[in-house]
């Protein structure tokens, strides 16, 4: 395994305005069969106001990541390596205690089934006044009173009513609904939503991304978004991190990700992506194979068993060495985030297949 | 909430019912079958040979001429409002509940069961506070901490536990305790209205011995059901408010491992009362197994109908008991 050099440095204080910086980021797990590199070298940054979509199919790490910055990995066996800086505090070296003072104060999360994410024999009130307790010592009716605004404020109907209800009496937007606003009770500064409109229906879904938008605005909170759906991602999104087992094999603005993409894999994803623009008759293109093993990393670029542009690149490259995340020439259009990808194609010769191969068909 | 509470009572009364008629026609089978007179369940010998008029007047008082349906509403009525019986001689009033009389020892069923009842009730209490403490306790830690020493070693004890009959651990227990540290002294029952001290005394040898066998079945129970539990999203989501550990385990796991330990630990502890034989047979307790046993031992027919409709009520009981508790304990159980 090799060190990679991080595209994206930054020192604790240095003034680039990110809010979270990830670098370099591993988490392995050991099992019977092997170790598990869930994450394998991942960085990225963010800052207050901001929302950035990780994408990936499932087991491409995006949820362990989510779960490494919160910190819910300690405890168990996951060997974490890496620095994760939020504001001026690093995570990664935080003790359990250390870190669950953060937890749900300076950041919070949003899981996606939101009937199994909330405790089936306590009523939603109580569970958004436990979350506030927590952190701000302040009696029983003073927190019932901050739920109920939150309860409002996510636009909850009758909220002192349903304060008093039980998950299972709240409809799936609802409880997604109450969700939020328990990540949110204490003003986060972060806020990661780990598929938050998933287990929603289409027209629930664009309503909660509406709400997380407002709310961010109020906020001003930084906002990681995790989703395999791109047109979650082109909806909600400033930047974008595509994940490919357990790594980031491309980073840029969403619309660096959108009208530039440069990575064989992110072209796929834009490709398996249905389309109300397009006549129904044309078949979506899927990714031909399977995910990579994350114990059997393939040797060479991760994504090369799947790759269909291999013949683009001189001798066995692709299966040989593991390609760099470099910066384009695009640069750093992004900001925080500049438009980076890990492809052993020459950017001039990944331009020209984008705008003659994939863009037209997309 | 008060439907839901009278519609089961309904529903308990019917199986009470339901039971007795049971009972009644299982014991009716042993004379049938035999063929010999009823009589002789009764009272213990056939005075006089078989078709013999003494015997068919004897036969006529105790009503066993009679249709079974009728034989049974005499003995359901004595057991609601009392009866008088009539052995012929003498007359004896029987008030209700009148589950019958036994002629083997001169006196009503009723009676015994209240001297034995208590007996077993504080037997199956006792040693259901320990077992329900002890084993959730082991459970816990053992799936808080999987494969630990404390997991492996209690784990370990518990299949000892539950291979180790009661009829062994018993006599060991009166040994060490009574007759080589003699820290407790060599009685038997005393009831808990009489000397609460002594009663505790005299009962704290059974609760161990009983409790140990269902304290290991609980401890393995619970761990599996916390282990489970414990990988809920609802418990990452308590993390992830950043919950003190503490109230993440007992809070927001056991919590919701207990739902399932509540309904088994019901129909636990009815079951036991009046089947804890070997239990009051090695530290000479007078409870309702004892009974039982004795009365089958002297083919005590009465006796034995007696106990098992108390047996049986006591279960149903439970049962009840726990199907409200469930309401209370897990909100998604609606009472409609």
């Amino acid at each position: 395994m090799t060190v990679e050099p991080r595209d994206i440095t930054r020192s604790p204080s240095g003034d680039t305005g990110a809010y979270l910086s990830v670098n370099d980021l591993r988490v392995h797990f050991p099992t019977g069969d092997g170790i598990v590199k869930a994450v394998d070298g991942l960085s990225f940054s963010i800052s207050r106001g901001q929302t950035l979509g990780i994408v990936g199919e499932s087991g491409s790490g995006k949820s362990v990541t989510s779960q490494a910055i919160l910190g819910l990995h300690k405890g168990s066996k996951a060997r974490i390596s890496g620095e994760i800086w939020l504001g001026d505090q690093e995570l990664v070296g935080m003790t359990e205690e250390e870190i669950r003072g953060l937890r749900g104060d300076q950041m919070a999360m949003i899981f996606q089934d939101p009937l199994s994410s909330l405790h089936p024999f306590y009523t939603v009130g109580r569970q958004i006044t436990e979350a506030y307790r927590v952190h701000n010592s302040v009696g029983k009716s003073a927190a019932r009173k901050r739920a109920v605004e939150m309860l409002d404020l996510v636009g909850i109907p009758n909220p002192d009513k349903r304060f008093d209800d039980y998950p299972h009496q709240f409809s799936g937007g609802m409880r997604q609904r109450a969700m939020i606003a328990m990540a949110l009770v204490c003003d986060p500064k972060l806020l990661i939503a780990d598929e938050p409109t998933t287990a929603l229906d289409v027209t629930v879904q664009a309503q909660i991304l509406e709400l997380m938008k407002e709310l961010q605005r109020e906020f001003n909170s930084a906002i990681i978004l995790i989703t395999h759906d791109l047109g979650v991602v082109a909806e909600a999104c400033d930047s974008v991190v595509v994940m490919y087992g357990g790594q980031c094999v491309e980073t840029g603005t969403v619309n660096d990700i959108f009208y530039h993409a440069q990575m064989p894999y992110t072209w796929g994803l834009l490709g398996s992506m249905p389309r109300m623009d397009r006549d129904r008759r044309e078949r979506l293109q899927p990714i031909p194979g399977q995910p990579p093993s994350l114990i059997q990393v393939p040797k060479g670029c991760v994504f090369n068993p799947r790759c269909v542009y291999q013949d683009h690149v001189p001798g066995d490259l692709c299966k040989t060495d593991h390609p760099q995340l470099l910066m384009t020439q695009r640069g750093n259009e992004g900001g925080l985030l500049p438009h980076q990808v890990r492809c052993h194609i020459r950017e001039s010769e990944r331009e020209r297949i984008w705008t003659e191969q994939i863009s037209p068909t997309l | 909430m008060t439907r839901y509470v009278l519609r089961r009572l309904l529903g308990a009364v019917l199986v009470i019912f339901v039971v007795s008629v049971v009972t009644f026609a299982i014991f009716q089978l042993g004379p049938a079958l035999s063929n010999t007179s009823p009589v002789y369940y009764y009272i213990g010998k056939i005075p006089f040979p078989a078709g013999s008029v003494q015997l068919k007047l004897i036969e006529h008082r105790f009503g066993f001429d009679q249709p079974l349906w009728q034989q049974y509403w005499t003995w359901l009525r004595g057991i609601l409002f009392g009866r008088k019986l009539d052995d012929g001689s003498t007359f004896v009033n029987c008030h209700a509940p009148c589950l019958g009389y036994s002629f083997r020892l001169n006196t009503p069923v009723t009676s015994l069961v209240k001297q034995a009842l208590p007996v077993s009730l504080s037997l199956a209490a006792g040693a259901a506070i320990l077992w329900l403490v002890g084993g959730v306790t082991v459970g816990v830690i053992s799936a808080l901490h999987p494969r630990s020493v404390f997991d492996r070693a209690g784990m370990t004890m518990a299949l000892a536990a539950v291979s180790l009959p009661i009829f062994f651990t018993g006599p060991i227990l009166i040994l060490v305790f009574v007759y080589q540290l003699k820290w407790l002294p060599n009685i038997s029952y005393v009831p808990i209205t009489q000397d609460p001290a002594q009663w505790f005394r005299s009962m704290i040898l059974p609760w161990i011995a009983l409790s140990f066998l269902f304290a290991a079945l609980y401890a393995r129970l619970t761990r599996a059901s916390m282990m489970e539990t414990m990988g809920e999203d609802y418990i990452r989501t308590a993390r992830a408010k950043g919950l003190p550990r503490r109230k993440v385990t007992l809070r927001h796991g056991l919590r919701a491992a207990l739902t399932p330990i509540v309904t088994i630990f019901g129909i636990d502890v009815g079951t036991l009362i009046g089947t804890t034989v070997i239990t009051e047979t090695v530290f000479n307790l007078r409870g309702l197994g004892y009974l039982s046993v004795q009365s089958i031992h002297t083919q005590d027919l009465p006796v034995i109908m007696g106990v098992t409709i108390i047996a049986a009520i006591a279960l149903v009981v439970a049962n009840l008991v726990v199907d409200i508790l469930y309401a209370f304990v897990d909100p998604r159980v609606s009472y409609g």
